[in-house]
Parts: C-alpha cells; structure tokens; sequence
C-alpha cells in the first residue's frame, strides 16, 4: 500500500526558527534516523518526502460556478503549518504507525493513497 | 433457525471469520459469504441432518462462496479465470506479525476490529459483529441507535480497515499490552452501553451487555495473563451480576440500596472473586488502565460482600475512590466518591464532597444534591435540585425515578432513605 503522511502541524515540537542549531542538527537527526528506520524495514519505501514552505507561499486554486480562483495563502487555516510530507510504500498501517515513532513530536495525519484499480 | 446451528454460531462465530479472514484477506467477502454458508445450513441441516462437524461445514461452504465471488470477480476485470488453488494461496506479505500461529488468528481479529484508527464506537460494533456473531439489529438496540444506522457504521468501519491498511496481525510485544488496554475499553464501552436506561423494557440490552462480557472473556482467554482484561472481566461480572435485581416488575430503575440481593448471580460474583485475587493483579506496578477497573472492581466486590445495603462498608469505598481519584481524576468518580461519603459520615459531609463536582450535559449532579439536600432536611433547595435534575435528564426510565422522588419530598413528611 501507498500511504501520504502529512506533517500537520508542529504538535510538541517547537517551531524549527525557534530551536538553537545544535537542536536543528538533533532534528534533523531524527529525519535521517526516519529514513534509516523505513530503509531496513522490509516492504517499506520512501518514493517522495519534501518539506513544504510556509502556508503564506502557498497558493490555493478554486473553481467556483466553472470559474477558476486563484488566491493566495493556504487552502484552509488548518493546513496553514503543514510542514511537509512523504509518499510511503508500506506494508499496512501498523508498520507506518511505528516508523512514524521515529520522526520529531510533529501532528500527523497518515492517509491511505487510494489505488484506482 | 435449528439450535445446533445457533449455537455453533454463538460459539464459532469468531473463530471462523478469523480463519477465513486469515486464508483469504478478504473482509469485504468473509462475513457475507458465512451469512450465506448459515442460510444454508438453516435450509439443509433440519432436512439433511446436522453434520458431524457443524463448524467445519459452514468454514467449507463459506469458503467456496468466497471462491465462488473472487473467480466472478476475476471475470468481471477481465483477467484469466484463476482457478481455485491460485485463489486460495495467501498474498505475500511483510508485517512484523509472521502470522504462523494459527491459534491467534482470533486474536489478530479482535485486535483489527478494535485497532485505535477506528472510532470507539465503530470498534465495539465490529467486535461484536464480527468477533461474536451478534446482528447488526440486536448491536443498534445495545447502542440505541437505529438499525441502517449501525448497518451503515460497521460498513463505514469494514472500509476503513481494507482501505488505511489496518493490518490482520498481533503487533510487536513491546505495544501489544496498549492495544489490549484499547481492546479492554471497547468491550467496556460496550458492556455500558447495554446499561445504559432506556425507555422501554431494558431486558434485551441487558442480555446484550451480557455479550460485551463474553467479548471480554473470549480476549481474555487468547491473553490470560493480561492485567487489564483480567480486571475488567472481574468489574463487568459484578456488575452484571446485578442485572435482574436492577429493574422491577414493571419495568422501573430499581436503586443498589433497593436491589433484592438475593437475585444477585452468586456464580458470577465468586468468579469475580477469584479474578481478583489472581496473580497477575498483585504486587506488581499495573498499568494506569487495569489499576482502574481493580478499583472499581473493588467497589463493586463491597457491594456484592454486604448482606444488607446498610452492612456496605462505605469508608472502605470511600478509601478506594480516594484511589481511583488519585489515579485519574473525573467528575464522575467525584460524584461517586460523594455518594460514599455521604453513606459514610451523613448527607452534610457528602454536600461537602459535592461541591465543585460537575459534570457537563448530565442531571446526575443535581439528582445527587437533591436526595442529599433532602436527607439533610432541606426540602425547598432539594426540590429545587430535583427540577434541575428533570430539566436535564432525557432519558425515561430516570425521568420516571426523579418524578417520584420530587413527588416523595414535596409530600409533608421526609423520608430518610437507609436511616
């Protein structure tokens, strides 16, 4: 399976410009420790991850009576601090809910990638 | 339906979904394709006679109807007509469950139905539909729901699991003990939902939470040692144990301190008993969640001890809600903590313990204050509470309660319930 996972918001994590630099290297860390952890679990794979910028460079795309809006800003204020996200193949959600023990205290929201076949 | 089917499956139920499940991994085709194995037999076994393996004759018929739809389904992708042997050969898979213990398919089933992706709600549904058999009409009247309405929550759940990938497996060691204490709090959703009053005659809901007590009993079974199942085996067993003394004939909410005790299940009690003086449960640090229900457990253990309701030895079970508030703290246990004290060192002492208690959205509160206002001899600011009590609470059976109460206490004399 194909799995999105988001990284919603900074949860317990505090804010990445806030932290020292020996604290962004430990962040840092834990996302190659992320990338380790998938690497030697069987029938997991990371085929995308990126980190997003900021909700105010994000631009948000509507169509509204088959008129196109383009406007500034994020979708919704709830995705305004998404951070950023990985395209995982995994086995099920179990294994993905483990792995994601290992990344930062961020708030994260796992969804399935859903196969059209 | 003949009793030989129905008892297999009240017995079986489970054990087959698990086995199919674990075969073929496909829950959207097992439980229909079992329903369909269980008509058959309700047509055939009266005609037929009944098979010398009941549970084995509804596995192969269920069985080849899950053939049957997986080769349909190949058709209809237009893909080669696999025949059955490829069909029935496992998916490879990677899980860090190798799934060569047979013997815990049941327990990879309560663990799906239970998993902590899935609502509460919708999880105490599923383990009762799919780890027990019980219909999907009987789980809406334990739930007081509408029928379509629970048909559609146990679908919506079923989904969830085949699209999120919800695995079909133990997980490791290390958060198995977790997931059990989920397991243990979706069968005690469960048990308290079939006390919950309802209007109506309560009977049915009553032997339904009956089942919730057998879901407990079946997990713990594939996991004696587990504390938290074991604890709460005990605290469901007392408390159900109480079921036919808590209602009257006439269908009306019959208080502990009224209850005649003799129509307390003395088995259940004396399993319960035993439960709690089980090894796992002592000395040892539990976890915060069996710690929890020992403790309830334990109030519920000095009710069924006392002969009488005026022999409870209150101090005790204010001892052990002073516990269980330590543990985790919650309005609702305040307010029974207050109720105890009450008991203990009279109504005024129980105002005391009362005060700041709320819990939101609920007339217990106020229903409390009343009687303890009234034994207190304040019949204005009691029947007071009572009308705050009547304005909040939705549910008949209690409504009825309160009425009678507020009738008792605007009467000229006050009596003092137990003295």
């Amino acid at each position: 399976m194909k799995y999105v996972i988001l990284l919603m918001s900074e949860g317990e994590m505090p804010a990445w410009s806030a932290l020292s630099e020996e604290e962004q290297q430990a962040g840092m860390a834990r996302f190659e420790a992320f990338d380790a952890a998938c690497r030697a679990r069987e029938g997991v794979e990371i085929l995308a991850g990126e980190a997003l910028g900021a909700g105010d460079t994000a631009t948000t795309v509507r169509t509204r009576g088959g008129e196109r809006i383009v406007t500034d800003g994020p979708y919704a204020e709830a995705v305004e601090q998404l951070g950023g996200f990985y395209l995982l193949q995994a086995p099920d959600l179990d294994v993905v809910l483990d792995l994601l023990t290992v990344l930062p205290p961020y708030d994260i929201q796992v969804s399935p990638v859903v196969d059209p076949y | 339906m003949p009793p030989e089917l129905d008892q297999v499956v009240r017995e079986e139920w489970g054990r087959l979904v698990a086995l199919l499940l674990a075969h073929f991994r496909r829950l959207d085709l097992v439980e229909d394709a079992l329903g369909d194995a269980v008509e058959a037999a309700a047509r055939q076994w009266p005609r037929d006679g009944t098979p010398a393996n009941p549970a084995a004759w509804l596995q192969t018929v269920a069985r080849r109807r899950i053939v049957d739809r997986l080769r349909a389904e190949a058709m209809a992708q237009r893909r080669h007509a696999l025949v059955a042997t490829d069909l029935e050969r496992r998916p490879p898979r990677a899980m860090a469950d190798p799934g060569d213990l047979v013997e815990d398919d049941l327990l990879r089933l309560v663990l799906m139905c239970t998993h902590p992706a899935l609502s509460p709600e919708s999880a105490s549904a599923l383990a009762l539909r799919l780890v027990l058999g019980v219909s999907t009409r009987d789980i809406a009247a334990l739930f007081l729901v509408p029928e379509p309405t629970m048909a559609a929550r146990i679908t919506r759940a079923k989904k969830k699991i085949v699209t999120a990938g919800i695995p079909f497996a133990v997980p490791d060691l290390a958060v198995l003990p977790d997931r059990l204490a989920t397991v243990a709090q979706t069968a005690y959703l469960a048990f308290t939902a079939g006390y919950a009053p309802a209007s109506g005659p309560d009977l049915l809901r009553t032997a339904l939470a009956g089942e919730a007590v057998r879901l407990v009993r079946t997990v713990r079974a594939l996991r004696p040692g587990d504390p938290t199942l074991t604890a709460l085996l005990a605290l469901v067993l007392l408390q159900h144990s109480r079921r036919d003394a808590r209602l009257d004939g006439e269908g009306r909410l019959v208080l502990l301190d009224d209850q005649d005790r003799d129509r307390w299940h003395r088995d259940e009690i004396e399993e319960a008993g035993r439960l709690l003086a089980s090894p796992g449960l002592m000395g040892a640090l539990l976890p915060r969640q069996a710690a929890s229900y020992l403790l309830q457990a334990f109030v519920a253990a000095e009710h069924a001890a006392a002969p009488t309701s005026a022999q409870t030895r209150w101090d005790r079970i204010v001892g052990l809600y002073d516990q269980l508030l330590a543990l985790s703290p919650s309005p609702s246990a305040r307010l029974a903590r207050a109720v105890a004290v009450a008991e203990a060192d009279g109504p005024r002492a129980g105002l005391a313990a009362l005060d700041g208690v709320e819990v939101p959205g609920s007339h217990r509160v106020a229903a409390v204050r009343a009687e303890l206002l009234a034994r207190a001899g304040e019949r204005t600011a009691a029947l007071a509470q009572l009308d705050a009590a009547l304005a909040a609470c939705d549910n008949d059976t209690e409504r009825a309660h309160l009425q009678r109460r507020r009738a008792e206490i605007s009467g000229a004399e006050i009596v003092h319930p137990g003295g």
